[in-house]
C-alpha cells in the first residue's frame, strides 16, 4: 500500500490561506492551540520528572503495579489508529469519499474516508475503554490518587518488599500516574467526540471533496498529537 | 505550490510498531544500566515522537513558519524542566 504518487500542493487545499502563515485559519488554530498543549503536558510531564527524581526514596518499579503487556497493546491502537488517520486524510485529498471498493485482481478492498475514519474512531474508544478497565482494575488493587488503601492487595505487597512496590513513595506515584494519564484519556476522549461528530455530520453526508477537507486535517493534526504525547507518557510513566 | 511524494505511512506505522517493541523488550528483558536504560527509551520515545510529528503531521512538507510554532514552546518546555531541577545548584 505505498503512495508513491506525487500530488500537486497536497497540503495546501484549495481554501483561502491567511498570508502570514500561508494556511488556512483552522489549521493555524490548531496549531497554536497544540503550541499552547506542548506547554500543558509539560508542566505535567516537568512536575512528574522532578517529583520523582528529587525524592530519595525508591519509586515503584516499573510493570511492578501497572500492567505494561495491556498498555502497550493499548499504545499499539493508538500508532494504529493514528496511521488510520492518516490514510483517512490521504483518502478525502485523493477524493475517495466511499466506505470501500474492491479492487480488480485483489483481495483486499480500498478504504476511502468513510473507513478509515471509522477505524479511527473505533481504535479510539478501545483506546479509552482498555485505559478504564486498567483504572478499575488498579483502584480495586487498593492503587489511588493518594497512594495504596488501606489493607488492599498493593498494601500487602508493598509492606512485604517496600523497595519494589515503592511504598514510601506510592503516594506521589498514585497522583501523577492519575493525572498525567487521566488527562491524555479526556483528550483522547475529546478526540473521539469530535471525530463522531464529524463522522455523523460532515463524513457521511460527503460534505467533504479534495477541494475542502479542513475538517478531517485539523482534527487529524489534533489526534497525530494525542498519540505523540502517549508515545512520550508511556516511555517514563510505564517503563522508566 | 510544492510538490512532494506523499510518504508510506504503513512503513512509518511499522516503524512506529517495531520501536515500541524495542523499548519494552530494553526495559523488561536486557540487563542494562539503569542510567544507559533512561537515556535509550527517552531516545527511542524522541525518535517515534519525531517519527510522527514529520510523517504524520506533515511538518517535514511544510513551511519553516508553521513548524515554529510547534517548535518554540519546546525550548521554553526544556528550560522550564532543567531551571526547576537545577534548583537547588543555585
Amino acid at each position: 500500500m505505498t503512495h508513491a504518487t506525487a500530488s500537486a500542493d497536497m497540503m495546501h487545499p484549495p481554501v483561502p490561506a491567511e498570508p502570514g502563515s500561508g494556511v488556512y485559519s483552522n489549521k493555524l488554530g490548531m496549531w497554536i492551540f497544540l503550541a499552547s498543549d506542548v506547554m500543558f503536558f509539560t508542566a505535567l510531564i516537568g512536575s512528574y520528572i522532578i517529583l520523582r527524581f528529587g525524592m530519595s526514596e525508591p519509586w515503584a518499579a516499573p510493570g511492578a503495579i501497572l500492567n505494561v503487556p495491556l498498555t502497550g497493546i493499548n499504545t499499539f491502537l493508538l500508532i494504529c489508529s493514528s496511521v488510520s488517520m492518516v490514510k483517512a486524510y490521504a483518502a478525502i485529498v485523493d477524493g475517495k469519499k466511499y466506505f470501500l471498493r474492491p479492487i480488480p485482481g485483489k483481495l483486499l478492498q480500498d478504504g476511502g474516508l468513510k473507513f478509515w475514519m471509522l477505524v479511527t474512531i473505533l481504535c479510539g474508544a478501545a483506546f479509552v475503554g482498555v485505559q478504564v478497565f486498567e483504572y478499575i482494575k488498579l483502584v480495586q488493587h487498593g492503587l489511588t490518587p493518594a497512594g495504596f488503601r488501606e489493607g488492599s492487595h498493593y498494601a500487602e505487597l508493598a509492606l512485604a518488599d517496600p523497595v519494589k512496590y515503592g511504598a514510601a513513595t506510592a503516594g506521589l506515584f498514585g497522583s501523577t500516574f492519575f493525572t498525567m494519564t487521566g488527562f491524555h484519556g479526556f483528550h483522547v476522549t475529546c478526540g473521539v467526540v469530535s471525530m463522531l461528530y464529524l463522522y455523523f455530520t460532515k463524513v457521511l453526508p460527503e460534505k467533504y471533496s479534495p477541494a475542502d477537507y479542513r475538517g478531517i486535517e485539523t482534527i487529524g493534526l489534533y489526534w497525530h498529537f494525542v498519540d505523540l504525547v502517549w508515545i512520550i507518557l508511556f516511555t517514563i510513566v510505564y517503563l522508566i | 505550490m510544492t510538490e512532494h511524494v506523499r510518504p508510506n505511512y504503513i512503513l512509518i506505522w511499522a516503524y512506529l510498531f517495531v520501536l515500541t517493541v524495542i523499548e519494552v523488550a530494553a526495559a523488561f528483558l536486557s540487563h542494562i544500566p539503569k542510567h544507559w536504560l533512561i537515556i535509550i527509551l527517552v531516545v527511542l520515545a524522541v525518535v517515534k515522537a519525531l517519527l510522527v510529528a514529520m510523517y504524520f503531521m506533515h511538518l517535514k512538507f511544510e513551511r519553516w513558519r508553521l513548524r515554529l510554532i510547534f517548535l518554540i514552546p519546546l525550548p521554553l518546555a526544556a528550560i522550564l524542566v532543567l531551571a526547576t531541577i537545577t534548583e537547588k545548584i543555585w
